[in-house]
């Protein structure tokens, strides 16, 4: 654990983290936007399971195994979102999301 | 000592959180991310979990940024300017992610955690062995489950990249 750090401050870092995601989330108009939204709020819940286990568990690993997991789940679901953009790109020329019709059926 | 390191790193971060998610240049949001993306790998050192900060810099820092400045340099100008939501909207947002977060923090203030205190670190083959445990508690199931999950977003990336025969839409291209 961080000396002289309690276990509240990190999760208010955390939080506000997981919020400034949220908000860009909602107000982005683009993918790639979306994307990066997306990424910040992965992240701080990472930090979350990794903290809990540091601070009330040291004996166990649960948390890490569990940030490990969403580290990999995100790479995957990266790929996975830039490649269908860059297919959307292909065929409507756009990101933006009001453009993205075509993916509805 | 490492209460300063840690305020400075969560000041840094929040700083570039907001500037990542109100930029309007598209390349500047990317690489205002990756600057998030090292202060939470500083905060795995702050911990003393070296692995998790050493995966955290390789593949977000590494791989996942690269592959997100590839797809903007590959779809966008770089000068072209991002469109925004309407203020009002904007406004609103933020109002009801402050709600939430006040929600957030009263709920995490009002409770009790029984922290442990301790300064222990984690070696590299303690993970090991618990992620390639067969034993109660062991995590080899959701490991090989992994490696399978990324076997097929890779040829599932590969299949929606390649897309359909280019002919079709020559004129998009």
């Amino acid at each position: 654990m961080i000396a002289g750090i309690s276990i509240y401050e990190i999760f208010t870092l955390t939080s506000i983290l997981f919020f400034i995601g949220i908000y860009g989330f909602i107000t982005r108009k683009n993918l790639i936007s979306i994307l990066i939204s997306i990424e910040l709020i992965l992240n701080a819940s990472a930090v979350n399971f990794v903290v809990i286990n540091k601070y009330l568990y040291p004996d166990l690993l649960q948390g890490v195994f569990f940030s490990i997991f969403i580290i990999a789940v995100a790479a995957a679901e990266t790929a996975l979102a830039v490649a269908i953009i860059i297919n959307l790109y292909r065929q409507i020329s756009s990101v933006e999301v009001k453009d993205t019709e075509i993916m509805k059926y | 000592m490492e209460k300063i390191v840690f305020y400075i790193l969560a000041i840094l971060m929040i700083v570039f959180a907001i500037a990542s998610v109100t930029s309007r240049k598209m390349l500047r949001s990317v690489v205002y991310l990756l600057f998030v993306l090292i202060g939470i790998a500083g905060i795995y050192f702050l911990i003393d979990y070296n692995f998790l900060a050493a995966i955290q810099l390789t593949v977000y820092a590494g791989g996942i940024i690269v592959l997100i400045i590839f797809s903007v340099l590959l779809v966008h100008h770089i000068e072209m300017e991002l469109e925004m939501a309407k203020r009002s909207k904007q406004i609103l947002t933020a109002l009801a992610c402050l709600i939430g977060l006040g929600v957030f923090l009263t709920t995490i203030y009002s409770n009790e955690f029984k922290v442990v205190e301790n300064y222990k670190t984690t070696s590299v083959s303690d993970i090991g062995m618990g992620l390639l445990s067969y034993d109660a508690g062991g995590f080899i199931l959701p490991f090989e489950v992994i490696s399978i999950l990324l076997l097929a977003a890779m040829v599932g990336a590969i299949i929606i990249g390649k897309g359909e025969k280019l002919t079709k839409n020559d004129e998009t291209l």
